[in-house]
């Protein structure tokens, strides 16, 4: 069924590449990414601002801040609260009678199917190819620390959600912001939460959607021979569109099932490729160790893979972000608390897990260019020299081609279904702000839909470069918002975490396995 | 103590042979009667955001349409037999629910329809027999 939708899908490629002139398709692409360039330039250049006199953009700082501040003022929660979080998922503590709500199973493998994605595959190699391999160590220290920044929002989701009369609920960081505010007394947070709204419906746009399209083209057009942009785009818009705007739940139902699964034969294939690779894993290690400090000649020293690591965990998990907040916020839990446990796994499984077996995979199978007279990487415009000159999802395919031939197969249906739900899980991010700030209803939200659904092909049609950019600055406007809220709110958390621990202890909280 | 028995029930006519066997069991050992309608129900599925947050009101619609055009359609047709019914709408798995429900009323035995007819309706309740034959904590009759 599947290889007959791409079957279908080639084929209608094939047929549309043959009807347009090339030359003609290449300059709609021209155009298009010439006006988003010049039009997204500002916005870029504004997050992504350096500290004075250095190259160290403050936006990172930011992140890293935060999450350190978090991880201390809830004394290491990632750790203490892991093995809780575990059975919180595994259903030790879910009430029987409560059967038929969401589980924080569920929970989790949504939330997760929004994060999994480009950016544990196109992403990491993004960062491994300009950062080197010590990226790598700061990206998983980055994921580490994040833990704790999503577990502050996700609590915090639930706890200041609003419920309607017909059961169904709205949350995440607008709400939170407005209402912990005005319980603590504080001005500014209906200000702050339509600032975040504004910058989720733009990284909604950006990362939830044009990048996806954009990378799912570059897989598309890897194995079938370059094409214009703009024919992918207009494809994915269509089928975005049938299941946002028609309510087909099938194709959404079918993605979602796949989606898990692919992410677990991802994990494998690295796996094997390590493993028949074994005798280079204690190199490729110590590959990352050294360039996490020294940087192995990248373009920035080690200050260079620091903030390509971080970069790329914030974009991959959206830890302090804000996003998850929203997915989490409308499950059913007696205990917000429950909720942010859970949701600390999202982290670990998302960077942790999958980003470091893409990096390693990279690494081990030697994409990355070395001089053999010096041991550095060969660096040529920025960027890490690879053997086939490709960067992005195409550095990856390359990799995991090496050890196995037909994984890029494999690969690019796995980059196009991942694409297909994560762009699903931001629509929704971006219509929960929209209806934030545009209030409920249908013609309204149609509306939003439709924009999302133009972006598509914008994203497919632009360059990577404008788009990569685009898309994290608007992604870590979020995170400014969303971030100095968490600061004044996480003492409601802590009260949270301390009365449920408490009662934990006593056994107020029963296990029901 | 009123001895149990635990009947698993939807609607189809192997559903009405299983209660009305449980019935007239009933009625002979001085029984009282559980009926019970399973909604299947995983915890381990895979929801869309929008299915997400409308889970809550759809569990309350998918109970109150299970009342009202299941159940209670079968008590009235029941009507005054005599023997105490007392009904249940849980989510889960089939055959684990009816073996936790028999644990907890205490029940003498398990009764479930077994239909021969084919079609998913069918094979849903076969393999509700099978696995209730490996794992009930009670007695189980297969009513046929």
């Amino acid at each position: 069924m599947k290889m007959k939708t791409i079957t279908t899908l080639v084929g209608a490629f094939s047929g549309l590449m043959l009807a347009s002139s090339a030359a003609r398709a290449a300059s709609i692409d021209e155009t298009v990414n010439e006006i988003f360039a010049l039009s997204t330039g500002w916005f870029v250049n504004l997050i992504f601002s350096s500290f004075p006199g250095t190259s160290f953009p403050w936006i990172v700082g930011w992140l890293v801040v935060a999450a350190t501040v978090f991880t201390l003022y809830f004394m290491f929660i990632q750790f203490r609260g892991f093995k809780h979080a575990i059975s919180l998922v595994k259903g030790d503590y879910s009430d029987p009678n409560d059967a038929g709500e969401v589980s924080h199973f569920q929970a989790l493998a949504t939330a997760l199917s929004g994060t999994v994605g480009l950016g544990n595959i196109a992403g990491v190699a993004v960062a491994v190819g300009i950062g080197g391999p010590g990226a790598t160590f700061w990206m998983i220290l980055a994921g580490l620390m994040g833990m704790a920044s999503k577990f502050t929002e996700c609590t915090l989701g639930v706890k200041y959600r609003n419920e309607y009369a017909d059961g169904t609920v709205s949350g995440g960081p607008m709400y939170y912001l407005t209402k912990g505010f005005a319980e603590r007394g504080l001005p500014g947070g209906r200000v702050l939460a339509v600032l975040f709204a504004i910058f989720c419906i733009l990284g909604a746009l950006g990362g939830g959607n044009m990048f996806q399209a954009n990378q799912a083209h570059q897989q598309i057009a890897g194995i079938v021979g370059d094409y214009p942009g703009w024919i992918t785009g207009v494809i994915f818009a269509l089928v975005v569109f049938a299941v946002i705007v028609g309510g087909l739940k099938s194709i959404a139902r079918v993605t979602e099932k796949v989606v898990p699964f692919m992410g677990i034969m991802y994990v494998a294939a690295a796996i094997i490729i390590l493993l028949v690779n074994y005798d280079k894993i204690g190199w490729a290690i110590g590959q990352i160790f050294d360039g996490a400090f020294t940087g192995l000649g990248v373009a920035g020293g080690f200050v260079g893979a620091l903030i390509q690591g971080f970069k790329r965990a914030a974009f991959s998990n959206e830890a302090g972000v804000g996003s998850a907040a929203i997915a989490h916020s409308a499950v059913r839990t007696k205990e917000p608390i429950t909720e942010g446990l859970v949701s600390l796994l999202e982290p670990f499984i998302d960077t942790v897990v999958i980003c470091t077996m893409t990096a390693l995979v990279i690494v081990i199978t030697g994409q990355l260019m070395i001089d053999p007279a010096t041991g550095n990487y060969i660096v040529d415009g920025g960027k890490i020299a690879t053997i086939g000159g490709v960067s992005g999802v195409g550095l990856t395919s390359a990799a995991f081609e090496s050890a196995i031939s037909w994984f890029p197969y494999v690969l690019a249906l796995a980059v196009i279904l991942f694409a297909f739900s994560t762009m699903i899980s931001w629509s929704y991010y971006g219509l929960k702000a929209w209806t934030y700030l545009f209030g409920e209803g249908k013609n309204k939200e149609v509306v939003f839909k439709v924009i999302f659904c133009v972006f598509v092909v914008i994203g497919a049609a632009a360059n990577l470069g404008p788009v990569i950019d685009f898309s994290d600055a608007a992604i870590f406007a979020m995170a400014v918002v969303n971030i100095i809220g968490l600061y004044f709110l996480m003492p409601i958390v802590k009260r949270e975490l301390t009365s449920y621990m408490s009662r934990l202890d006593s056994g107020e909280i029963k296990k029901f396995k | 103590m009123a001895n149990v028995l635990v009947v698993g029930f939807d609607p189809s006519s192997a559903g009405e042979r299983a209660v009305d066997f449980a019935v007239n069991l009933a009625k002979l050992s001085g029984s009282s009667v559980l009926i019970v309608h399973v909604l299947e129900w995983s915890p381990y599925s895979f929801l869309t955001p929008e299915e997400i947050e409308e889970r809550h009101a759809r569990r309350k619609e998918e109970l109150s349409r299970a009342k009202t055009s299941i159940i209670d359609p079968l008590i009235k047709s029941l009507g005054s037999s005599g023997v105490k019914i007392d009904t249940t709408i849980r989510y889960g798995h089939v055959a684990e629910t009816l073996s936790a429900i028999a644990e907890e009323a205490g029940a003498s035995q398990i009764i479930i329809g077994r239909t021969g007819e084919p079609g998913i309706a069918s094979r849903l309740f076969g393999s509700v027999a099978g696995a209730l034959a490996q794992s009930s904590p009670v007695p189980c009759t297969i009513v046929p």
